[in-house]
């Protein structure tokens, strides 16, 4: 590889992360361009660069020169693609970063199967290691590896938000409780956008019995390394996590109503530190219907407004937490409704994969955020939609003020502790 | 030696070979990169998860059937077809007979030949013009996936033409083309036939793996 040296960087670490699932992602292409019809950033704007397969092109070109087998054949005789170049590679970086949110629902209309969510991902970390990254996620990283949280909040500002819950709820929320079952985490735009979310889980969990508490040392869920594709940050937010839960002794690890945590934490966490954790890690979804199915957390008076579910990427359709928030919803609202393509394969809101926290994206974001709206508003008569994951509900909040839409947005947890049985 | 008795002799087993060879060496050069093992506790099958994604993508999501309609039209249409073109069109089960396998099948009446080639020669039409036409196709398309179609349907013509077994000339020239299709194969987009089932399965064996729905 002569390469300049941003290049050379960027093309091997494409390389390191092609394994064989990539590998034969990118030889089985046909290119039939289907995928484009699954992907929001393509259906708001009809712009075929937004064609996932499309984003893959640095890589392709690179695994085809240096990876494949046959190239050093097909050198031979010049059918092998040109060295890529820094220009190609900038001129991909907003296709990589802003307009893939890694939602995965491409992979569900590939007739191949091509999981071009997750190679995405293994791409950002050559855009990651050549330093190719928009500045809204370059922040996030710095305030995370300064302070652990990408919006930079501290251990007062969380104390701040938990004695104003502790307050509301009369419920006691301790702190770094050695021995505890469980150890909870939270995203910054919970911590800060939604604090109310405190009280519900304290709500919830008190009722239950449960024993469990929040470290003062990682408290914060959100892993802006996956998001950008740092590797080594992605662990060193991991480890942060694990220290403090195997210091606590704790049992299991509750990752937040947050897409992308639950993966970095349940699913890339082991494997970023290198080995099993001490504990499990449990989504919130999946605890909240486990102590509902095991009658620790009795229904009561349900919400009786119209709504419906958003299914969020990473925890759905990526996640496999499919059933858990349709039963808790059941159990919660009167007059719920599904909205077209619920399940594995709903819209994304447009902001995942860190596309929220990257200004640059932001009118694409918007525009894709409008065939959310329109999903919703297909259904009509709409009040209030569920939504699970504190990064999707901004995005909602955000785009919802600027479509003027009156629609309300409420987390999950916070729906089964408002319709809990009374005492 | 005829043209005839070349196409069928000596460059024949070239063509042969090197798909043979050129298939297995793609193949398992895939499955030998390999891949770092995954440390983070199973919530379901991996192997169940392989087997479902290449049964659960062989068949459209209604969803977005509508958006996709052509290409699953086409795509259906020119596969069936040429598979059972390639597998059941009397003169390739003789081939196979004679040259190949030893034994042979049932093959198709001739209406039925003429059905599945229509079939396929349409699916293939549909598709190329597609690329041609929709600027997404367009956008991402590039001479290996034109060389391609250009070649299969080259192969499928010539095959028609010499159907009746009436033209040594005509014979020579489909086997020829057969003979740089096989050529061709492993060095190009073509592989997916070989391939499928790996990218299917591993996004399947990783679903699995998580409990996700495939």
């Amino acid at each position: 590889m002569n390469a300049p040296a941003t290049v050379d960087t960027a093309v091997r670490k494409f390389l390191d992360f092609t394994d064989a699932d990539v590998a034969s992602y990118l030889e089985t292409c046909v290119h039939c361009g289907e995928c484009a019809e699954a992907c929001h950033f393509y259906l708001s704007s009809h712009d075929p660069k937004y064609t996932p397969t499309y984003k893959l092109f640095p890589l392709v070109k690179a695994y085809k020169r240096h990876k494949a087998p046959l190239s050093s054949l097909k050198k031979m005789i010049g059918l092998v693609p040109a060295e890529l170049t820094e220009e190609e590679l900038r001129e991909w970086e907003p296709l990589v970063y802003d307009s893939c949110t890694m939602c995965g629902r491409c992979t569900l209309v590939c007739p191949m199967g091509i999981d071009i969510a997750g190679t995405i991902r293994k791409m950002r970390e050559g855009y990651a290691a050549a330093g190719i990254v928009p500045d809204g996620l370059k922040s996030a990283a710095e305030n995370a590896e300064r302070t652990g949280s990408p919006m930079g909040v501290t251990l007062k500002a969380l104390q701040a938000q938990l004695a104003h819950q502790e307050a509301e709820t009369g419920i006691r929320i301790e702190i770094d409780k050695q021995g505890a079952d469980y150890m909870a985490i939270f995203s910054s735009m919970e911590t800060m956008g939604y604090p109310e979310i405190f009280g519900a889980y304290a709500k919830l969990f008190k009722r239950a019995g449960l024993d469990w508490t929040i470290s003062s040392e990682a408290f914060e869920a959100t892993n802006v390394g996956v998001q950008m594709g740092s590797g080594p940050l992605a662990k060193k937010l991991v480890q942060r996590i694990v220290d403090a839960a195997e210091r606590l002794g704790v049992k299991y690890v509750i990752s937040p109503e947050c897409g992308h945590a639950y993966g970095a934490l349940r699913w890339a966490g082991p494997n970023l530190v290198g080995r099993p954790f001490k504990f499990e890690v449990v989504h919130i979804i999946e605890l909240i219907d486990q102590l509902r199915a095991e009658g620790r957390i009795p229904p009561g008076k349900k919400d009786g407004r119209k709504m419906t579910l958003h299914d969020p990427c990473q925890i759905i359709r990526r996640g496999g937490i499919l059933k858990e928030p349709r039963r808790l919803i059941a159990d919660a609202a009167e007059n719920f409704v599904e909205m077209e393509g619920a399940g594995v394969a709903n819209l994304c809101c447009g902001g995942g994969g860190g596309v929220s926290a990257n200004p640059r994206a932001a009118e694409l974001q918007k525009a894709a955020f409008s065939f959310k709206l329109d999903q919703i508003s297909k259904i009509g008569g709409i009040e209030a939609v569920v939504v699970p994951c504190a990064n999707c509900r901004t995005v909602f909040e955000d785009g919802l003020d600027e479509y003027e839409s009156d629609l309300e947005v409420v987390g999950l947890g916070e729906l089964v502790a408002d319709t809990l049985a009374d005492d | 030696m005829t043209f005839l008795e070349f196409t069928e002799g000596p460059m024949w087993y070239v063509a042969a070979t090197v798909f043979v060879v050129g298939v297995l060496w793609k193949v398992i050069g895939l499955v030998r990169i390999g891949h770092k093992p995954d440390i983070a506790p199973p919530k379901g099958s991996a192997a169940g998860g392989f087997l479902a994604g290449n049964i659960r993508h062989f068949f459209p999501r209604g969803l977005f059937a509508e958006r996709t309609w052509m290409h699953i039209v086409g795509g259906y249409g020119f596969h069936l077809g040429l598979f059972v073109l390639l597998v059941f069109a009397a003169p390739h089960v003789a081939f196979i007979q004679e040259r190949i396998l030893g034994f042979g099948w049932p093959a198709l009446p001739r209406w039925g030949f003429i059905v599945a080639a229509e079939v396929a020669f349409a699916g293939l039409i549909l598709l190329w013009v597609r690329r041609i036409s929709d600027p997404v196709m367009r956008l991402i398309s590039d001479w290996d996936d034109h060389v391609g179609s250009w070649l299969t349907f080259i192969v499928m013509l010539t095959g028609c033409l010499a159907l009746q077994e009436a033209n040594d000339a005509l014979r020579a020239l489909h086997i020829f083309f057969v003979n740089g299709w096989l050529i061709y194969f492993p060095f190009s987009r073509l592989m997916h036939a070989a391939t499928f089932f790996l990218s299917r399965g591993y996004t399947g064996a990783t679903y699995g793996r998580k409990g996700m729905t495939v």
